[in-house]
């Protein structure tokens, strides 16, 4: 396996967080009510991965460094992790795991239903990410996995519904995630500056 | 409008008390919240002794504080079997949206907000109009504490000792004029405070408005409050006047109120002009009418834990129905929301 540091580097600083945060919560650091901040942090996180994932690819275009793309999947995979982790808190904290509650919430909040549909397209993505699914799926698999981009939508949207008062934060990351989707667009994709061009010819394989 | 004060809502004594406690209610209350009580609760000392809560941080009470306090009408209203929020609670988890979104902005950045000298101004539909000095505003009144459940629309609740006096006795001073339908308050503008003003990217249309019917207004549970927890309020609180309304939602309560006039129409309120289809004018606290996000039948009461969750069933109009749902008969509350 290369860059085996730099992996587990990126896993450990990935479960930290959470660890941390339900420490803290459990201690009341997070403050009176922290079922409700640990269901919105690890929503952001959520987002905030998604972001670090979509940003590997044209990290490793400019610089030629393979390690980008090398902990891509186990980013993608930390998403999918702490969208999990964002639901359950819900269901328990927020919901009190009151399932009848949650049809309720399902089928009325319009909100819920584009976190819930986000969540779908990860859940595929996730199921979807070993090198068996890459060989099954062949070309299907890529445009499978351009999903990703519809995901990142859905959960800006659904975050844009919960902030009522001020968008800055929110207008950071719609920002941030609309400059990663401009990288992608070939006319943009290609003028990109590149650092290290002897390495990109190897990349685009990838 | 005179409603005798301590009704359902509050402590009966009548249908609890065994004969001998009869006599002391402060004893009663002692006993029976002894078990909830783990220190937040105020000592129940003598008949006169002013309410005591722990960990309360000292502040620097302006002089007609100090000097009305001693004069305090102590738990004037209560509630029954309930514990108060923790002081650190009340004070550390709030909306303030002028001090930044986040719960624990308003703590952190409230030290900036200058509340001596302070004037509000009333006008309007009054026979009295004018500036008033904080100091000279609150002369006529003497202070009584509250302590009233809050709801926040976000279905979360606390239990707040608040010190204050009814609007009902605002308004006998001002002189409503035959016109006046309706009373709306108006907090702080001030950017160079209040950072959450400066923001670019807010929402809402600063000052921050809110207003109640002149009837809701003259009902004796509706107050202004200028402290809690045996001080003055604190900054993040909504120092140094505020509103408490405890059968609606918490927004509704305007923080740091610079003036008050007394209209013939309903009044443009902040909440409701940003989202009218969550947040309308009544916000009766009300377990039925969900907000189109979450629902409204529950509440964390907060500190809630994150292992043993304080959930409990939201009461129509926070549990102050006895005394406010003659307010709104033949109102329909579902499209009154």
């Amino acid at each position: 396996m290369r860059y085996p540091f730099w992996r587990v580097g990126v896993f450990l600083a990935a479960c930290v967080a959470p660890v941390l945060w339900l420490y803290q919560a459990w201690l009341f650091a997070l403050g009176p009510d922290p079922g409700k901040v640990l269901v919105d942090r690890l929503g952001l996180g959520t987002l905030i991965l998604l972001l670090i994932t979509l940003a590997m690819t044209p990290l490793h275009r400019m610089s030629g460094w393979a390690g980008w793309v090398a902990v891509r999947r186990q980013l993608g995979l930390w998403c999918f992790a702490y969208v999990v982790m964002h639901m359950s808190a819900y269901a328990v904290f927020i919901l009190g795991l009151d399932w009848t509650q949650l049809g309720v919430e399902l089928v009325k909040r319009p909100y819920i239903i584009v976190g819930s549909l986000a969540f779908l397209c990860l859940l595929a993505l996730a199921v979807t990410s070993n090198r068996f699914s890459q060989r099954r799926l062949g070309k299907g698999w890529k445009k499978l996995h351009r999903l990703i981009y519809v995901v990142l939508g859905l959960g800006l949207l659904h975050m844009l519904w919960i902030v009522r008062a001020d968008l800055k934060e929110w207008s950071l990351y719609a920002a941030i995630g609309a400059l990663f989707l401009a990288l992608r667009i070939p006319v943009i994709a290609r003028r990109l500056p590149r650092f290290n061009a002897r390495k990109t010819v190897n990349a685009t394989k990838v | 409008m005179l409603i005798k004060l301590p009704s359902a809502s509050g402590c009966k004594e009548s249908d609890v008390t065994p004969e001998s406690f009869y006599l002391s209610r402060r004893a009663l209350l002692g006993s029976s919240l002894a078990g909830l009580a783990v220190g937040a609760l105020p000592e129940w000392a003598s008949a006169a002794a002013p309410s005591r809560y722990a960990d309360v941080e000292p502040g620097a009470a302006p002089a007609w504080f100090a000097e009305k306090l001693p004069k305090t009408k102590w738990q004037a209203v209560n509630v029954k079997d309930e514990a108060i929020t923790p002081f650190k609670d009340a004070t550390h988890y709030n909306n303030f949206y002028e001090f930044g979104t986040d719960k624990g902005d308003p703590a952190q950045n409230a030290g900036s907000l200058k509340t001596e000298p302070w004037s509000v101004v009333i006008d309007g539909e009054v026979g009295k109009p004018g500036r008033y000095a904080l100091e000279d505003f609150m002369k006529p009144y003497a202070l009584e504490e509250r302590i009233y459940r809050l709801r926040c629309v976000e279905a979360w609740s606390m239990v707040i000792p608040w010190i204050g006096f009814p609007i009902s006795e605002l308004l006998k001073q001002v002189e409503p004029t035959a016109n006046a339908r309706y009373i709306r308050f108006e907090t702080l503008q001030d950017p160079k405070s209040m950072p959450g003003q400066r923001s670019g990217f807010a929402l809402i249309d600063w000052p921050y408005v809110e207003g109640l019917r002149l009837d809701e207004a003259m009902n004796p549970l509706a107050i202004l409050a200028v402290g809690m927890y045996g001080r003055e309020l604190p900054n993040q609180n909504g120092a140094p006047l505020r509103l408490v309304v405890p059968w609606k939602y918490g927004f509704k309560s305007v923080k740091s109120i610079v003036r008050i006039s007394l209209v013939s129409e309903q009044p443009k309120t902040t909440w409701q002009s940003i989202a009218a289809n969550e947040y309308g004018f009544y916000a009766n606290v009300n377990p039925t009418v969900d907000h189109p996000r979450w629902t409204q039948a529950h509440e964390r009461r907060l500190p809630s834990g994150l292992f043993s969750p304080n959930i409990r069933q939201t009461e129509m109009f926070n549990g102050y129905g006895e005394e406010v749902a003659s307010l709104y008969t033949g109102l329909d509350l579902r499209k009154n929301y």
